[in-house]
């Protein structure tokens, strides 16, 4: 066994979804990666930087954009940008961003909700808000991650659309990262695809914990390993305190 | 030409109805002594215009809040403000929602008085539907694009929190964002900036560069010192959020019982007396 795949074959589960968070980047180029969905989220959009797409501009979770990538919870350091909310607001109609939103609810199409749970005039379960959901959808590549991949989560119909989807002229819905697996819209009509499963997990745990019927492939890869490079990376620099593995338990 | 004041004169000067800006965002540099002061005063169906943290929390659970105007409420580490939901869920206030960016273009065209700036922001989403009365535009030039009209933000009144502020109103902020606290004061009809510091004109530039005075005292109705008065949100570089004490709020919302142990406590008395109380209970926590 080459030394590549004996540390690929003891990633962690948050590690190979760090690695997946990484691949929605690949190709953006000089955009900011506005990763605001959690840890794994963000530390692949850091992983992506520091290895294949050294072009993105990152933040150091605040309005900071570092002038390398910055360690999980670390203060930017060198600084080569500022980026306070009001620049934000305004890069989401200019559209050289790309984020990454957590959904609480998301369906076939990608439309999403974090603003409340129930009947809107009065909810059930409020949530957050609609934030920058319906802007960042319409004008910016958008990405989802999902830390826990239920039918809670994945539902026939989103209570409140915050966030558009294919059907309701979304810029680009690109991929949906999951503790499970990767999944995507490419299909005919735009509907969510199976792309890769995590190793472990198998395509009947997908299903099953999906709310609508999920295009699934003939043939469903494994989510891509992370390299031995990555591992380092990872382990040794972007999150030495292993943050990744509190947001997805191995 | 002092403009000093006390937040007591401040929040005396308000009227109830009136449509109120709330600057700072989330739960960092919001003006929480003068929220405080409107929390004890006999204020009551307010507008509240806010990228919402505690300061709409507070004002939930004081009953001070007929309708909002927001994209959201948080506590930045803890994600769901408690009292904004229990005020959502018991259908206690109205709301206008907003994309955040929707709601900075209502602030950029209240600021400037235009009576709307165009944006397809919004579009496709559900902020459509529960805003029936937003309208959109079409672009009169070749592109044809339909765009929402998002009107103006207009208010009666902006409170924004600042770092620093001379006696005639001209304010500075220090930490790494200003927020949208320069388009409240210039979309509201009157506007009072609470600080960290007052200090000299002449002092203004020794902290920070000419970029970093936000504020112009030509928007500015009144000014006032309160020190700590951002607390419990972050208010860098002078303190950072109280997390701990932020937490306790959070949990004492969560059951009626510990809440009227929290209002007894913290927020029965001035804000000499919350400030009092915030230093014996981090003595007590340490």
């Amino acid at each position: 066994m080459s030394t590549e795949t004996a540390a690929a074959a003891d990633a962690t589960r948050a590690e190979v979804c760090a690695v997946a968070c990484a691949e929605a980047f690949r190709g953006d180029g000089e955009i900011v990666a506005a990763a605001v969905a959690g840890f794994v989220p963000m530390l692949g959009s850091r992983l992506a930087r520091s290895t294949f797409e050294p072009g993105l501009l990152t933040t150091d979770g605040g309005p900071s954009l570092s002038a390398e990538p910055v360690p999980l919870g670390a203060a930017a350091g060198e600084v080569e940008g500022w980026l306070p909310f009001r620049d934000h607001l305004w890069l989401v109609l200019n559209g050289r961003r790309h984020v990454v939103m957590g959904p609480s609810q998301i369906d076939r199409f990608g439309n999403t909700n974090i603003s409340c749970i129930g009947d809107w005039e009065r909810p059930k379960r409020q949530l957050l808000g609609v934030r920058g959901g319906p802007g960042n959808t319409l004008l910016n590549t958008t990405s989802y991650w999902v830390p826990k991949h239920s039918t809670r989560v994945f539902t026939e119909e989103v209570d409140f659309v915050s966030g558009v989807g294919h059907d309701r002229g979304a810029y680009e819905i690109r991929v949906v990262v999951t503790n499970l697996a990767v999944l995507d819209f490419a299909t005919p009509d735009r509907r969510m695809r199976l792309r890769s499963v995590h190793p472990g997990v198998t395509v009947q745990q997908v299903v099953e914990s999906t709310g609508f019927e999920l295009a699934v492939p003939d043939e469903v890869p494994e989510s891509r390993l992370p390299t031995a490079e990555e591992l380092r990376i990872m382990r040794d620099v972007l999150d030495p305190k292993g943050l990744r593995e509190r947001e997805v338990p191995s | 030409m002092s403009k000093a004041m006390t937040v007591g004169e401040i929040v005396g000067s308000l009227e109830s109805g009136m449509t109120v800006g709330i600057g700072g965002w989330g739960s960092r540099r919001k003006p929480m002594a003068l929220v405080r002061e409107i929390c004890r005063s006999p204020l009551t169906d307010l507008t509240v215009v806010s990228y919402g943290g505690p300061d709409v929390g507070l004002l939930c659970a004081f009953g001070k809040v007929r309708r909002l105007v927001t994209a959201f409420a948080t506590l930045d580490s803890i994600p769901l403000e408690p009292h904004f939901r229990q005020a959502r869920q018991d259908g206690a206030i109205e709301m206008t929602e907003y994309d955040e960016g929707m709601f900075m273009f209502g602030l950029y065209a209240a600021a400037h008085r235009l009576p709307f700036l165009p944006t397809p922001v919004g579009l496709g989403s559900d902020v459509m539907r529960v805003n029936p009365d937003l309208k959109t535009v079409r672009s009169p030039y070749e592109d044809g694009r339909e765009l929402v009209a998002v009107p103006a933000l207009t208010m009666d009144v902006a409170l924004v929190h600042m770092n620093r502020a001379d006696a005639r109103g001209n304010a500075q902020y220090l930490g790494p964002d200003p927020y949208m606290d320069d388009l409240f004061a210039k979309a509201a009809d009157r506007t009072y900036v609470s600080c960290e510091r007052l200090v000299d004109t002449g002092d203004l530039l020794k902290e920070g560069p000419v970029q970093s005075l936000l504020i112009s005292r030509t928007h500015v109705a009144g000014v006032v010192e309160t020190p700590n008065g951002a607390h419990f949100t972050d208010c860098a570089p002078d303190h950072g959020r109280d997390e701990a004490f932020q937490k306790l709020y959070a949990r004492s919302a969560g059951d009626p019982e510990k809440w009227a142990a929290f209002r007894d406590r913290f927020l029965s008395g001035d804000e000499t007396a919350y400030q009092d109380a915030v230093r014996v209970w981090r003595e007590e926590n340490r």
